[in-house]
């Protein structure tokens, strides 16, 4: 029995071999890219956030009753953290992914060193998860300062990102390792990342959703993300958080070796 | 003289289509390997499965004495490549391209940083070192990517196509790089749809066609077995073709006929033809050169390896009359 069960266990293990040094190495590349054009990357990230916060916050707010004893600015502030970075990884792991794979061919010249394409995928993933923490955590400060994070657990929100980044990086590279065309990312952000950011309670509270909606929800990665972020925002720290985080890691780690297999499937013929 | 790539029964099927349909080729250290063909040969399939990106499909490859299926990081360490398609870092400049690329096979830093500087000057871009690597001209941006692929200073460098869709200055400039590596006794495996750079640079090559070996031999040796010393290239109307021929019969090894022009292969020495031709009525204009391996590819393949049909085309060649 246990000579039998123990291939097995290796081969989910070589799943998420490519979590390594090498990978590392294709990370490290794209910081290297990213030191030099990091202002134009950033501002975008953050600009259209602070937009939402705005026009949503000071806007629509003025003309919705408190939420769960908090104004409208502040129901929303945490869902803003989570959906900019969230964006921020699906951006990367979709169309900049794409640019380098397609149409720079980077993965094919870094396949031709020591360096093997699972690990290349999995450093973009790690890169993408870094822009969505960078992203998110910028968003945090400057919420932060605008008084809409009034607890110090809100210090526990770039390792939730951590999650997120690496949630949204994954599903992103999936379509990466599919589409034929650049155009057809739109099909993503229309069908995956546009419904998550509208119905994982960002702007509303999903108890007013029927009840069939509120357990599709459950299903959604940015749900559990919103509840962690503004349970932390506001210091309603409880054993409940463990519960959402669990269903992330187990997310994590069922996805991981999709976009590898997608990729391979796609450029090694 | 060691064996550095082997391939026995070297077999490609990309969703059945044969790319390569069983080749045996071996490559020594120190020599410059040609692979030449039309598009769609399997030339680069062929030196893609011996960087290790796509798998073989049936046969053996080693390289280095490894199994390309066994073992492609060790592999992938000790060679270089230069891609058809330039794949540089398009954001970076000329020396931070090296010096990424220097970070994959884990060179230190000091280290990478001076080789990446012998590097360009090598090949004449100290100048250019800091520029964008978009606002370099191809020839350069193609040096560049010989240069990167020498980075780790690897024992073999598989050039694909390096000079296609290169000005001719730029390309003699890449063949006189070339040139000095293979002198240094760097192992290259070159691929080229230009005869005159296999001509130029290779020690040893093989003609392919759709995914099989047509000859192999040494550039000098295949064109003197194939087609002799010269060419005789003729002005003809078709219908006089034959009597043509049958008058210069046993001076000639062969002919080809591509439209209006008649190519007499010449074994050795042109007099006797020339005097036959000279006074005859059928050949409008005619001119004798070196024969070159385009006639050698153009007889084995019945095209040009602008990869056009040639219309009208016919071969022969004769036992040879003593």
């Amino acid at each position: 029995m246990k000579a039998a069960a123990l291939p097995k266990l290796h081969k989910w293990a070589s799943y998420y071999s490519p979590v390594n040094r090498w990978a590392l190495k294709v990370f490290t590349r794209n910081l290297f890219v990213f030191r030099k054009t990091w202002t134009t990357n950033l501002v975008f990230n953050i600009v259209e956030p602070l937009l939402y916060l705005a026009a949503l916050g000071a806007g629509l707010g003025m003309l919705v009753e408190d939420i769960e004893g908090m104004s409208y600015t502040q129901f929303i502030a945490p869902g803003i953290i989570a959906t900019s970075a969230m964006w921020a990884a699906a951006a990367e792991c979709s169309y900049d992914s794409f640019v380098r794979m397609y149409y720079q061919k980077i993965y094919h010249a870094i396949v031709a060193t020591p360096i093997n394409l699972e690990e290349v995928v999995t450093g973009e993933l790690l890169y993408g998860t870094f822009k969505s923490v960078l992203s998110g955590t910028v968003i945090m400060s400057v919420v932060a300062v605008l008084g809409l994070v009034p607890s110090p657990w809100a210090l526990l929100i770039p390792v939730v990102l951590v999650l997120n980044g690496m949630a949204f990086s994954q599903l992103a590279m999936i379509w990466t390792g599919i589409v034929p065309k650049i155009d057809n990312f739109a099909y993503f952000f229309t069908l995956v990342i546009t419904p998550m950011f509208l119905f994982s309670g960002v702007f509303f509270p999903l108890d007013v959703l029927p009840q069939v909606l509120q357990q599709l929800a459950w299903l959604l990665p940015l749900y559990h993300i919103v509840a962690l972020l503004r349970s932390l925002t506001l210091g309603l720290v409880s054993i409940d958080l463990l519960f959402h985080v669990l269903w992330l890691l187990v997310f994590i780690l069922i996805i991981f070796p999709l976009p590898q297999y997608l990729m391979h499937r796609r450029l090694i013929k | 003289m060691p064996v550095i790539v082997e391939a026995q029964n070297l077999q490609k099927n990309y969703n059945g289509f044969p790319a390569v349909a069983g080749i045996d080729f071996k490559i020594q250290k120190g020599q410059c390997f040609g692979i030449l063909g039309p598009n769609g040969a399997g030339k680069t399939t062929v030196v893609v499965m011996i960087y290790c990106f796509h798998p073989v499909s049936g046969g053996k490859l080693t390289v280095f004495g490894k199994d390309v299926n066994n073992d492609p990081r060790a592999i992938k360490k000790r060679l270089g490549v230069v891609p058809q398609e330039n794949n540089l870092d398009l954001e970076l400049s000329v020396r931070e391209n090296l010096l990424i690329y220097a970070g994959y096979y884990g060179i230190k830093k000091d280290v990478a940083e001076k080789r990446a500087k012998e590097l360009l000057y090598f090949f004449g871009l100290s100048d250019k070192a800091g520029h964008e690597v978009d606002k370099i001209s191809g020839g350069m941006k193609r040096r560049l990517t010989i240069a990167r692929g020498l980075i780790h200073t690897p024992d073999l460098l598989i050039l694909d196509e390096p000079t296609t869709g290169l000005d001719p200055q730029s390309r003699r400039l890449i063949w006189e790089h070339l040139r000095q590596l293979k002198k240094k006794g760097l192992t290259l495996i070159l691929t080229t749809h230009y005869l005159e750079e296999a001509t130029q640079l290779c020690d040893d090559l093989i003609i392919m066609d759709k995914g099989i070996i047509l000859e192999e031999g040494k550039p000098a040796d295949l064109i003197k077995k194939q087609v002799g010393a010269k060419i005789v290239e003729i002005d003809i109307e078709p219908t006089h073709k034959n009597s043509l021929i049958a008058s210069v019969q046993n001076m000639i090894s062969g002919y080809q006929l591509a439209g209006n022009t008649l190519y007499l292969f010449i074994p050795e020495d042109e007099t006797a033809v020339m005097k036959i031709l000279n006074t005859s009525n059928y050949a409008d204009a005619y001119q004798i050169r070196p024969a070159n391996l385009e006639d050698v590819f153009l007889k084995l393949t019945g095209r040009g390896l602008s990869y056009e049909e040639v219309s009208g085309y016919e071969s022969s060649s004769f036992a040879k009359t003593s």
